[in-house]
């Protein structure tokens, strides 16, 4: 492990400018906020993340959930994992959030994980956290080992030729399903970005995961009002029962009248390189039947452009069948 | 006064007398213990898995703060190989000292150890260090192919002949058969992963070294590191008190150990030296990948004809570890023709060793798999398959065994299980909208014992010391001990201290082979027979006792009271009254016993048996496969504690359904990494994964093993189980894996 020093400001305007003199906010940054340290520490330990400076932000009043004025929720970016998926507005009106975090992880782990910080988790690909291997999303250029080795557990949507790693998050995979929007704050003032456009796909630059630039300090994540009537689910398909990433996952939002859908939100898991809306899916479903026909005809469309890696093929069908199930147990709801 | 319990303690669910040490925190476990002075080494490792080391730049390292030392082959001095012996005396199995060649021959190699105030330094010591290489092309390839060995191998416990069992005409047999089965079944590298990492602390003073480490085998440790070190073996002491876990990993020293102690004599201050989890998977053993050639002949009734069992394992370029896949096959079922037979293929990896059920996990889950594929081709039920071929005695051999209720085993697990229910057809049977799955298999493991010594203590406050160099590594071998010195003197447990976990110990077993509770038994009750024979002395020799004129053959001890038989217990006296009235603190006794186990000309064939029941259900709509409901019936010996026993046994079933259905340790293609090397690539068991497992025990003594008629049950739990659910698994998805671990990519067709 890297030195580095360890800063506890309570000050939001303190905190942004020092981060802010980071080189990157990407891979290699010097200066990185930490919110639960479950990520961050973990690749420090792993000497994949090396900053020379560490900015604890749990002293900058982020950590409340509010309602917000339009009728939706705002929700601070150090409130805690556990808490935000045991919030009973959460379990009422975006159940497929709370069942999406109450998924992940582990009941010690979501206590002290952050949202911010699961919004900027890092991949489980085993090439990125070793730093013997070499890595394109570690080290710009050194290739990728991942596509001719191990990639049981990699991407199938949204790859490229320099890196195939999945976004693990199953949190971010519900709030892509309900359209969140992110906050926040930099040295130039505060600025809003819809979740679709926050994470980026790796193309050529697989070090660049988000759309943040050093110095910004993600506040909070706001929740548009509830859709009224909506049937929520969120599926996790794994090996083991419990305490691993997803294999494949659906987080759904369905709203049937008269037998018809009327409204549809659909995000997979586990198998894009962001967090992944589909849609494709919600094309397929929108005003169609609600039955088992539609479900597996979203499912065809939204792996339609899936590709395989040596080891991942079954996760195309795996993945089929989790949104297909999923849809048919939301409509059933 | 001692209170005093008439009852015998040998058979009773009875609570581990050192629980209260483990959920206190009490127990200080290898590396807990700190001593003044203390510096932390951290290991480099190669990075490579095939190749020379031709340069280490250790310049950078050794200018970090807090670094003491950064050692490599030009530094360390001189340690010297560990060389094999006769017995189970000097095992190890990486017998290349540390840094004696510059030769990496499997990724993860030590090739240098910074040695620093702390752990964090140390760590960012040794990350500092930067070696060169001469890379050659790694061979970790999964696909395995018989090397070229000599018709007699040489393995970590001597020589073995590659046809190891040969009976009648095997192949003319097959060929003739009326039914056959010709399949391959492919066991997985698996990585032991106890929770407790590997440790050690090695302090010297003068040429006295004490070893603080997490092993299953003091006394083994001992011998192999007074070699390594040119010393007299009373000039090494092993101290192991608890263990967390080592399921076979821990048995014999790995080459953290000698280079701990070696930096310790180079800075003349302790040194301790814990491996990374990472490390776990590259140099501290696996249990090998092995593949498995089954044929099977049979008559169109079910009568086995042949059966040759013809398998392949890995192993490392340096080690001599065989991993004996036909351990239980000569003698599990009655067939007049049958070859075992092995081959071995070396690749770049780390050194293979004991996991848990070592040979026989992965050769019965081939050969129980082999039967129950065999059953399926006769359109029979397995439990009638394996009825139909119970053998009289150990046709390997012609030995009667020495207490054998397979039988029994099958019939009472089908009952408790309610098989009779089974519809044998394909995904026929439901419940709540879940496809359900029924397998069975057997199960076998060797009986017998090691080598042993132990000392009983009785003392003058009415309280009994009991002692033996063998260790405690979770599975309740303190509580053993106390159970037996209260058997032997009737004194409760609560007043009985046991003393394990240290060379200077009475010499006592490994904790492996499942074998370390019918070797002490012998052991300790001749060390209490002993001290109670001083005590009678004492009390027919003491002024004053009222045994003055008696014999000592006229007295007996129980409950605690020594008495004149002819009266009863009920005039007796506390036997720490008499101890006071004679001014001894003390009586000690000694005793020991031979190893039956492995001995030349045997009377009779001695293992455990049993069988595993298992339901799994399947949601082929999303592929879930869960096991959901266990039934275990055990055949081994009298049971001392069924509390913990029943521990062992539902544990190894937890075990085995990750060696179903997620263990695999995988070797990276390219640079022969263990690329899964943590907690969460390499999949084990979680509680949620955990069904109900009923386990039975028939509990019938093997008096031809101890006079308790015990035989060990650490291990037999794991054996089988992997081939009764991948049984259930076809049941219920038609889908016959025979490479494990069963994934769901397997079953998404
Ligand atoms: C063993 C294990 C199992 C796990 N299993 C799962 C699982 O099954 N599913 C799942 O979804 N997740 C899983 N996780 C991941 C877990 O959800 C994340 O580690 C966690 O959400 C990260 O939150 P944190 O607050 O601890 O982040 P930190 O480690 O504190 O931060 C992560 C990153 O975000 C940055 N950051 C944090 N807050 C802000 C902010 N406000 N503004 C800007 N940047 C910020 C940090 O600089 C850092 O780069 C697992 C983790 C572990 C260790
Ligand atoms: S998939 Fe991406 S993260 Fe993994 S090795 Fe390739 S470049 Fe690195």
């Amino acid at each position: 492990m890297h030195i580095f020093e360890f800063i506890r400001p309570t000050d939001p305007a303190a905190a942004i400018a020092a981060a802010a003199q980071s080189k990157t906010a990407q891979q290699g940054a010097d200066v990185r906020f930490m919110g639960g340290g479950t990520t961050l520490i973990d690749l420090m330990k792993l000497n994949v993340e090396t900053p020379d400076r560490v900015l604890d932000i749990n002293r900058l009043s982020l950590d409340k959930i509010e309602d917000t004025a339009d009728g939706g929720l705002k929700i601070g970016a150090t409130v805690r994992n556990s808490d935000l998926a045991n919030h009973p507005k959460v379990q009422k009106d975006y159940l497929v959030l709370s069942q999406a975090i109450l998924n992940g992880a582990s009941a010690q782990i979501r206590n002290m994980a952050t949202v911010g910080g699961n919004l900027l988790q890092r991949t489980r690909c085993v090439y990125f956290r070793d730093t013997a291997m070499s890595c394109n999303k570690r080290e710009p250029g050194s290739g990728c080992p991942a596509i001719t080795g191990h990639n049981r557990t990699l991407a199938i949507l949204g790859t490229s030729e320099h890196c195939i790693a999945t976004n693990p998050s199953d949190m971010c995979v519900a709030m892509a399903a309900l359209e969140a929007t992110i906050h926040v704050q930099g040295s130039k003032g505060s600025r809003v970005v819809s979740f679709g456009d926050f994470h980026l796909l790796p193309g050529n630059t697989p070090h660049r995961e988000t759309v943040l630039e050093p110095g910004d300090l993600i506040t909070h994540v706001t929740l548009p009002p509830p859709v009224v009537g909506s049937k929520q689910l969120y599926l996790k398909l794994r090996d083991r029962a419990s305490y691993e990433f997803a294999l494949a996952s659906a987080a759904v939002m369905l709203t049937i009248a008269s037998g018809r859908i009327t409204h549809a939100r659909v995000a997979l898991g586990g198998v894009g390189t962001k967090p992944w809306r589909s849609p494709e899916a919600e094309t397929a479903l929108a005003g169609k039947p609600a039955n088992d026909a539609t479900f597996r005809q979203a499912a065809e469309a939204a792996l339609r452009n899936a590709k395989a890696q040596s080891e991942n093929k079954f996760k195309i069908e795996l993945a089929r069948r989790c949104l297909t199930y999923a849809l048919k147990m939301a409509s059933m709801s | 006064m001692t209170e005093t319990s008439t009852t015998s303690p040998i058979g009773r669910d009875t609570p581990r007398v050192d629980g209260p040490r483990k959920v206190t925190g009490l127990a200080q476990y290898t590396s807990d213990f700190l001593f003044p002075g203390m510096l932390y080494g951290v290991p480099v490792e190669a990075t490579i898995a095939n190749g020379k080391l031709l340069a280490l730049d250790t310049v950078a390292a050794e200018k970090m703060p807090g670094v003491r030392a950064v050692f490599h082959r030009a530094n360390i001095g001189r340690i010297f190989r560990s060389t094999p012996a006769p017995g189970f005396d000097r095992v190890c199995e990486e017998r290349r000292p540390p840094f004696e060649d510059d030769v990496i021959q499997y990724y993860g190699q030590y090739i240098a150890l910074a040695v620093a105030d702390t752990f964090e330094a140390a760590k960012a010591a040794a990350d500092a260090v930067r070696a060169t290489y001469a890379k050659e092309k790694s061979n970790v390839e999964a696909r395995l192919e018989a090397g070229h060995d000599p018709d007699v191998v040489f393995t970590t416990y001597g020589p073995v002949p590659r046809e190891q069992s040969k009976r009648g005409d095997p192949e003319g047999a097959f060929a003739s058969a009326p039914v056959k089965l010709d399949e391959t079944y492919v066991t997985p590298a698996e990585t032991h992963n106890p929770l407790e990492l590997h440790a050690t602390t090695a302090i010297w003073d003068g040429t006295m070294l004490t070893l603080y480490d997490s092993t299953q085998g003091v006394v083994n440790a001992r011998s192999v590191l007074a070699q390594m070190f040119g010393l007299p073996k009373e000039n090494v002491r092993v101290i192991s008190k608890f263990l967390g876990s080592g399921f076979g990993g821990k048995l014999y020293p790995w080459t953290h150990v000698p280079l701990a102690a070696a930096a310790a004599r180079q800075l003349g201050k302790p040194v301790k030296l814990v491996v990374s989890r990472k490390m776990m998977f590259q140099s501290v053993g696996h249990r090998a990948r092995t593949q498995q050639r089954m044929r099977l002949g049979a008559t169109r009734e079910g009568k086995l004809v042949s059966l040759m069992h013809d398998y392949v394992y890995h192993m490392s370029m340096l080690g001599d570890y065989h991993e004996d896949c036909g351990e239980a096959t000569p003698f599990h079922y009655s067939v007049p023709n049958l070859r075992a037979s092995f081959g071995r293929a070396r690749r770049n990896i780390g050194a293979t060793a004991d996991m848990r059920g070592p040979g026989a996990v992965p050769g019965l889950y081939a050969t129980e798999s082999a039967m129950n594929e065999l059953a399926d081709n006769l359109k029979m039920d397995p439990v009638q398959l394996r009825l139909l071929n119970e053998p009289r005695l150990d046709e390997s051999n012609g030995l009667l065994f020495s207490s054998r209720h397979y039988v029994e085993c099958l019939n009472v697990g089908a009952e408790k299980f309610g098989w009779a229910k089974r519809n044998p057809a394909i995904g026929s049977m439901k419940r709540d909208g879940l496809t359900l799955g029924w397998g069975m298999a057997g199960a076998a493991w060797i009986a017998g014992r090691f080598e042993a010594a132990a000392n009983v203590q009785l003392r003058d406050d009415g309280t009994v010391r009991v002692a033996c160099a063998t260790q405690d590594i979770g599975t309740g071998t303190y509580t053993i001990l106390a159970q037996l010195a209260s058997e032997k003197t009737g004194v409760p447990l609560d007043n009985i201290e046991v003393e394990l976990g240290d060379s200077a110990l009475p010499d006592g077993p490994i904790s492996g082979g499942s074998l370390a509770t019918s070797s002490v038994i012998p052991a300790v009750f001749k060390a209490a027979d002993q001290a109670i024979a001083s005590l009678l002395i004492i009390a027919v020799t003491t002024p004053g006792s009222p045994f003055l004129g008696h014999k000592p053959d006229d007295l007996a001890l129980e409950g605690g009271r020594i008495f004149v038989k002819a009266e009863g217990p009920g005039k007796g006296v506390p036997f720490g009254d008499l101890l006071r009235r004679a001014n001894a603190r003390l009586v000690t006794g000694s005793g020991s016993a031979e190893m039956t186990a492995f001995a030349p000309n045997p009377k009779f064939s001695k293992h455990s048996f049993g069988c595993h029941f298992v339901e799994v259900t399947w949601q082929a709509e999303i592929a879930r496969l869960r096991v959901s409901r266990v039934v275990t019936v055990m055949d081994a010996g009298r049971i001392l504690n069924p509390l913990t026993g029943r521990n062992q046994i539902q544990g190894a079933v937890v075990m085995g359904i990750g060696m179903a259905l997620f263990e695999e340790t995988i070797y990276d293609p390219q640079n022969g990494a263990p690329i899964n090397s943590n907690l969460a690539d390499y999949m084990v068991t979680v509680n949620a994964d955990a069904p109900p497992i009923d386990v039975t025990f028939l509990d019938y003594p093997d008096k031809e093993i101890n006079e308790l008629g015990a035989r060990g049950i650490g291990e037999i739990g794991l054996a089988g189980i992997a081939a009764a659910i991948t049984d259930a698994v076809h049941h219920a998805t038609g889908v016959r894996v025979r490479e494990l671990p069963v994934r769901i990519e397997n079953l998404l067709v």
